[in-house]
């Protein structure tokens, strides 16, 4: 789950890493109420999860009541890259003396933790790595082992850290180390980590995102589950508890595993469709899941056709079967759906769905049979 | 041959009397599989179908010999149980689990690197392995493999596994041993690893290889079958159309930026010299056609 900046912010703020005092605004009386309370100048920033914000225009300067109500009226409301601003942060805005980069994520091939460090902040950090990528400091750390504040001061000086900068950024890293592994992010990033003209280091911008299968041990998590998606129709799966993306072709796709979501996903592609989603609706659904899954796919009024591609593993092909039936009884499902049911109890859950078939319930003996018939009816 | 397990491997089943752990511990037993005894702390003295059940790995590795242990447990017991298994003298750990947090996987597996040498993880969130006819430790169901080889299988995603297993063997063409090494960000054991297991197996005659989006897990098997596989390769990389940023079901399955998508990994392989394929029955075609050809 990636977290706005405002809730990246907040989660810093736990663990003692310095940010710039700000408060979330929702409406331009908010935020000019926060401004006169934090006290001028103030920056408002667009709250959206997507980059070049600035570039936008959702990020200005304001040192008046006026400026903040102008600024903070222009930006609520607009559309940065097809993400709507609903809320707007207003901070104390800061002098910036110097920008650095920090960050902490998983090392995926050498299966350990990688910092990186860069006294060349405030840009993409992926433009550093590409045009000067000794300016980046790297330091893989064994999730056994951790990060001390030793190796942490050793790290800030190969980094080329401004001498007056070190010894706070040192204590920044351990703590920003300790909101990744105690916070279980798969990301914690701060970039611009600033150095102020008075020789304060804090972090202007925060990037989190949470590792969701670590949701059980983090209850202050929920405040930011409510803000997660805009998508109607995701929101509508996360109730039902299906693992649901929206995206925007016509066919609606309902598979087991993950795996082979993605793969009906791309088939579907390559025989000349759109998928609607990626819906999977796991190992082991029943009736109930496989019901609810057609529920939220036929709320979706791009859908013109319905592709279920199920290989019974530990899900069982005769209670998908129950389940398709239980849905047509409880809803009216307007696109016509095909099926390709294969694996344990296939035989059964065919056979169950044998006299429910009808041009609008259609049984394929393959996946790029199903697909190209799927595909057919959207294109129709 | 198989790899990593055969006819003679003793598995225990920590978890044997929960839900799951009942129902897939007593199907991999009817298939032929050595299931020795079950752990469930408490329940030590009792028995699941005759299967004995013991308090902790350790007595259960202790009275039955086992050296494979089938994990069956929630998220947040997994890896506690799992390092369990390497305290209690087991070797190979099977670990079927979705759900386990990323920090609790890298943890985990620095553990076993360090102190446990000697021990190999499979998972988490895998179907487990099974090696036709002879042992089947995991999720898969028996009756969708042909035993006799001569593929072996890699996969990192359940369901994909099962379509590449029900593609050959209707075929008529079987297989030495299928290792699904999951969908998470930490896999205990790679694809490398597999594929060295089956260059060094000879009745592996050729090896399906099933990757997806995000990591660089198959860039870095490109790399390992260019420089050392002796065998032809098919693959299958699922995700082509995924969008960059969202994670595709798996914990580890999400296009980061520019890196981690389908085509990244499908070009690396071909130019190792895999036959890359763009569907699950294209894959098993030409697998079919190498294997008929050799």
């Amino acid at each position: 789950m990636d977290l706005f900046e405002y809730q990246g912010k907040q989660y810093f703020a736990r663990f003692d890493i310095p940010v710039s005092p700000g408060d979330i605004a929702e409406t331009v009386d908010e935020a000019v109420a926060i401004a006169e309370r934090i006290g001028f100048p103030v920056v408002v920033k667009a709250q959206v999860k997507v980059g070049g914000r600035g570039k936008a225009g959702g990020i200005k300067l304001a040192d008046t009541v006026d400026e903040v109500r102008t600024h903070a009226g222009n930006i609520l409301g607009m559309d940065i890259k097809g993400h709507t601003v609903h809320r707007v942060w207003i901070e104390r805005s800061s002098d910036i003396a110097k920008e650095y980069y920090a960050s902490f994520t998983l090392d995926r091939p050498n299966k350990v933790y990688l910092g990186m460090l860069s006294a060349e902040g405030g840009v993409e950090i992926e433009e550093v790595a590409a045009n000067n990528p000794d300016a980046i400091s790297m330091l893989s750390i064994n999730p056994l082992d951790g990060l001390s504040l030793e190796q942490a001061r050793t790290w800030v000086a190969d980094a080329k850290i401004d001498d007056i900068a070190r010894e706070q950024t040192a204590e920044l890293l351990v703590k920003l180390y300790r909101c990744y592994v105690e916070g279980d992010c798969d990301l914690a990033e701060i970039n611009p980590l600033i150095l102020t003209p008075e020789g304060k280091v804090h972090a202007l911008d925060a990037k989190v995102t949470l590792d969701e299968n670590a949701a059980f041990r983090h209850p202050e998590w929920d405040e930011y589950r409510a803000t997660e998606t805009e998508d109607p129709r995701e929101k509508m799966a996360k109730e039902k508890g299906l693992n649901y993306i929206g995206l925007d072709g016509t066919v609606g796709i309902i598979a087991n595993g993950a795996g082979l979501a993605m793969s009906t996903l791309d088939v579907v592609n390559q025989v000349g469709g759109s998928a609607a989603n990626f819906l999977d609706i796991g190992g082991g659904a029943n009736a109930d899941v496989m019901a609810a899954a057609l529920e939220v796919i036929n709320a979706d009024p791009k859908v013109k056709s319905i592709f279920v591609n199920i290989f019974g593993g530990i899900t069982r092909v005769d209670e998908v079967a129950k389940g398709i039936i239980e849905a047509l009884r409880r809803v009216e499902i307007t696109s016509p759906i095909v099926m390709r049911l294969d694996g344990t109890n296939a035989v059964e859950g065919r056979a169950l769905l044998a006299e429910h078939l009808n041009d609008k319930l259609i049984s394929e003996p393959t996946m790029l049979d199903a697909a190209r018939k799927a595909v057919a009816l959207a294109n129709a | 041959m198989s790899i990593f397990i055969d006819e003679n491997t003793k598995v225990i089943v920590q978890g044997l009397t929960g839900g799951q752990g009942r129902f897939h511990g007593l199907r991999n037993k009817a298939y032929g599989t050595k299931v020795v005894g079950g752990v469930t702390p408490g329940k030590g003295g009792t028995d699941v179908e005759g299967i004995p059940m013991f308090n902790t790995v350790r007595e259960a590795v202790e009275a039955t010999g086992a050296t494979a242990s089938f994990v069956v447990v929630p998220p947040k017991f997994a890896a506690a149980a799992i390092l369990e298994a390497a305290e209690g003298g087991i070797t190979f750990i099977v670990s079927i689990t979705e759900g386990i947090p990323a920090h609790d996987e890298a943890v985990t597996f620095n553990r076993l690197v360090r102190d446990f040498p000697n021990v190999r993880l499979l998972g988490p969130n895998c179907p487990g392995i099974i090696s036709p006819g002879k042992a089947n430790i995991g999720i898969t169901s028996g009756d969708i493999a042909l035993p006799g080889g001569p593929v072996g299988i890699v996969s990192r995603s359940g369901t994909l596994t099962y379509q590449a297993l029900h593609e050959l063997s209707q075929q008529g063409i079987g297989q030495t041993t299928c290792v699904g090494i999951g969908g998470d960000p930490v896999p205990g054991t790679n694809f490398i690893d597999a594929l060295k297991a089956f260059n060094d197996d000879p009745e592996t005659k050729a090896v399906m290889m099933i990757g997806e989006i995000g990591g660089s897990e198959e860039e870095r098997a490109a790399e390992w079958i260019k420089a050392n596989m002796t065998k032809p390769v098919v693959t299958y990389i699922a995700g082509v159309t995924a969008p960059p940023g969202r994670k595709m079901g798996h914990a580890g399955a999400i296009i980061t930026g520019s890196s981690g998508t389908a085509q990244a990994k499908m070009d690396a392989l071909a130019a190792a010299g895999v036959h890359v394929c763009l569907n699950p029955t294209e894959a098993g075609e030409k697998m079919v056609e190498i294997v008929r050809g050799l």
